[in-house]
């Protein structure tokens, strides 16, 4: 088993699938919300087991990912751990070597990223690198298929014995090697399984919560105390220890780097010039969203109304023409039920993949950092810092991967926060409703009120953000570092991956959990009767008319929201069996002249803030891992929503436009 | 003349402050292209372990690539550009 890790940005990803190709598979780490992509690969005639560790700068419990790096070397001790560092910044990715080393795994250095290094005008000898390591480095551009071949083949030695392997260990600042020291004899002999006993020392001193905590259980109280005192008096010793370790990488790199001499401006920092400039970066930012668009509806949209019209209207029409023997009802379930439902959930499918394409590439160059960056100012109006923008921008195709893609927020609160609002983000299917029944409304104002419409959802939003931070999380705030990787060409077999992943992520949802409630929903509308007008469906919409009176719905309408749980083009296809029509241009029309202007505002008012798809509120519960904050986040939406439409629909009957 | 003396006061304070802290600012107050070693971290456990792990050791030299005196601002350590939040990086006191 070889294990891989490396800090992020260091192209681990890109690795992994050079070393596996498809012979991969994505999971979860077991009770915890954070990837895990295992592998295999073969040389030689021997498979190897490869687990993809989370990207860390450090190994200190800072964050989940941190601990789940650590445990998995220490507790499942894989044969190998290949360090990944990128050349480019050679001394700050050692930083994870130097930890790496003094735990109980062999590890051997990937250079990654030597292309760039050069580029840069950096000089690297890995030779050099190695003998002053002790422990072998191998040289690698992972875009460009080199070195691969050569770590496997490193890996494959190192296991069989035949390289030496005599890593030079970093110490703590001289100044602290007494404290060190101390702490070791006191808790000499009573380390908790199965961590080695100078590790444990090093990381107490550290301040590290999940070893402070598992080493005062294993002492008795008065042992505990004396350790404490101790580490009381030197609270500052984690600098002293971080310092330890870029003494040592220092002396590592002395001969096998050389820099070029300054001055020389790299290709990042004058393109950062524009994209990090706080007007120039968010006119950037906002062509970029623009573009992205335009091109995921331009290009996706027509393939969605094939996919609608030959794959699903197709299968349907077949599933009819078989199913002629049985029941009317078991077609009925099977054309309405189950096509209807996740079918048209599926066909939201391309529209995904071009969206996920041009965020995975967006991505990969390294220029999602940067719209981070200059999102910051606007996100701290929440409470929230610059990388909660990026899953929100995600929830633009569809919200789903934006609450998956919550994970790359480190503080806990600043992640349920952010998945709280994503739901506010007017996902791919919201906006095909708003284009479906805007024109019939409002005629040339259409544009107008769709805008008006998106605009009004991310000032809910924002909103909502600050009242959540200010009551909810007491106004407290994250801390916002974040590196800003080197800019480089894409590489399309890892957005590709990624696409894939992401977009089969979408699918396994589509058809488990909303294959499911179709078939519920259907049910309703489909029983006692044949009739929806006298299903359980209208008699639930009866029954809650009263509340959509306030905002002028009739139980109709109320019953097209209903069913938008499902997925939210659902509303159009309900109104269509209500109305009886053709789901075409006759239904638009046909609704514009029964309902009135401020009615068709408040629907859409609704439509936009209503709570999510039943596919958003599975992964909520799934990355907040709590019923309560998820029926929370489902109460806010409701009031919200139904206030802010019943506002819309007084508002606009009160000043009569349009009547 | 209110608003030179106010100013005045100002530059005085921060001369003040300065020469009391032995030339030591916060990370924060130096502009683009200005060069600094760090010489202290402040702030809690976590916050200081980050910024330690990201290479803001003492002794490291660094360099602001931009502030514009509100808002995050970048700076570069150790070959690489780290962006941080104006609070964030008043708890890197440094010397010019």
């Amino acid at each position: 088993m070889v294990a891989l890790a490396g800090q992020p940005n260091v192209g681990k990803s890109t690795v992994f699938n050079l070393l596996t190709g498809l012979n991969q598979h994505v999971g979860n780490w077991p009770g915890k919300t954070i990837e895990r992509k295992e592998g295999t690969f073969v040389y030689d005639g021997t498979t190897y087991h490869l687990v993809d560790l989370p990207g860390t700068y450090s190994l200190t419990a800072n964050s989940a990912e941190e601990v789940v790096a650590r445990e998995f070397i220490i507790r499942e001790q894989p044969d190998v751990v290949i360090a990944l560092v990128d050349a480019a910044i050679l001394e700050r990715s050692l930083y994870l070597v130097a930890e790496l080393i003094s735990l109980p795994a062999p590890v051997i250095v990937g250079l990654n990223m030597m292309d760039v290094a050069e580029q840069e005008g950096l000089r690297i000898e890995p030779e050099v690198l190695d003998a002053a390591l002790g422990i072998p480095v191998v040289p690698m551009v992972a875009t460009k298929n080199v070195g691969g071949r050569e770590l496997v083949d490193t890996v494959d030695r190192l296991i069989r014995g035949e390289i030496s392997y005599d890593p030079k260990q970093p110490q703590i600042r001289a100044d602290h090697r007494q404290v060190l020291e101390e702490i070791e004899t006191l808790i000499a002999g009573c380390v908790p399984e199965p961590y080695p006993q100078d590790w444990v020392a090093l990381k107490l001193l550290e301040g590290d919560q999940e070893i402070t905590r598992l080493t005062k259980e294993c002492l008795s109280d008065e042992q505990w105390e004396a350790v404490h005192d101790v580490l009381r008096a030197h609270d500052d010793a984690l600098v002293a220890v971080a310092s330890g370790r870029y003494e040592w990488i220092g002396r590592m790199i002395r001969a096998a780097l050389t820099r070029p001499k300054a001055g020389q401006i790299s290709l990042t920092e004058r393109l950062d010039r524009w994209a990090t400039h706080p007007l120039w970066g968010l006119l950037i930012l906002a062509a970029i969203l623009g573009l992205t668009f335009w091109l995921t509806y331009a290009i996706g949209t027509p393939l969605q109304d094939l996919l609608d019209t030959y794959v699903v209207g197709g299968l349907a029409g077949l599933a009819r023409a078989w199913l002629g023997w049985a029941p009317h009802w078991v077609s009925d379930l099977v054309v309405n039920g189950i096509i209807g439902g996740a079918g048209a959930m599926l066909t939201f499918l391309p529209i995904l993949v071009i969206f996920f394409a041009v965020m995975g590439a967006l991505e990969d160059v390294g220029y999602m950092a940067r719209a981070a960056y200059v999102m910051d100012g606007f996100m701290h109006l929440m409470g929230l810092h610059g990388k909660s923008f990026l899953p929100l921008f995600l929830g633009f195709g569809c919200n789903v991967p934006a609450v998956l893609g919550t994970r790359v927020i480190e503080s806990r609160r600043a992640r349920l926060l952010t998945l709280f609002l994503a739901p506010l983000i007017p996902c791919t299917a919201r906006m095909t409703i708003v284009a479906f029944l805007a024109p019939a409304f409002f005629g040339p104002a259409a544009a107008l009120v769709s805008w008006g419409a998106v605009l009004l959802a991310l000032v809910v939003l924002a909103l909502s953000g600050v009242v959540i931070n200010k009551t909810v999380f007491r106004g407290q705030r994250a801390a916002f570092i974040m590196e800003l990787p080197l800019y480089h060409l894409p590489n399309w077999r890892t957005i590709g991956l990624l696409v894939w992943q992401r977009s089969m992520g979408f699918v396994r949802k589509a058809s488990t959990v909303i294959l499911f409630v179709s078939i519920v929903v259907w049910a309703l509308s489909a029983l006692p009767g044949d009739d929806v007008e006298s299903s359980y469906l209208a008699t639930v919409g009866r029954w809650l008319e009263p509340a959509g009176r306030v905002m002028g719905l009739d139980w109709r309408l109320v019953v097209a929201l209903l069913t938008s749980f499902i997925a939210k083009e659902n509303s159009i296809a309900t109104l269509g069996v209500l109305f009886d029509a053709a789901e075409g241009a006759g239904l638009a029309e046909t609704l514009a002249t029964i309902y009135s202007v401020p009615t068709g505002l408040a629907f859409l008012t609704m439509q936009m803030l209503f709570i999510p798809c039943v596919a958003t509120v599975a992964v909520i519960r799934q990355e907040s891992r709590s019923w309560r904050w998820t029926f929370f986040n489902l109460a806010f939406l409701l009031v919200v929503s139904w206030v802010a439409s019943a506002g819309v629909f007084w508002l606009v009957s009160g000043v009569g436009v349009g009547l | 003349m209110k608003t030179e003396t106010k100013t005045e006061s100002k530059t005085e304070q921060t001369t003040k402050s300065a020469v009391l802290n032995n030339g030591v600012v916060p990370l924060s107050a130096l502009r683009a292209g200005e060069r600094c070693v760090v010489v202290r971290l402040a702030g809690g456990r976590g916050l200081l372990s980050r910024m330690a792990s990201l290479g803001f050791t003492p002794g490291a030299e660094v360099t602001v690539v931009q502030n514009f005196g509100r808002g995050p601002l970048i700076a570069r350590v150790r070959d690489a550009r780290i962006a941080l939040g104006r609070g964030e990086a008043s708890k890197i006191l440094v010397r010019r």
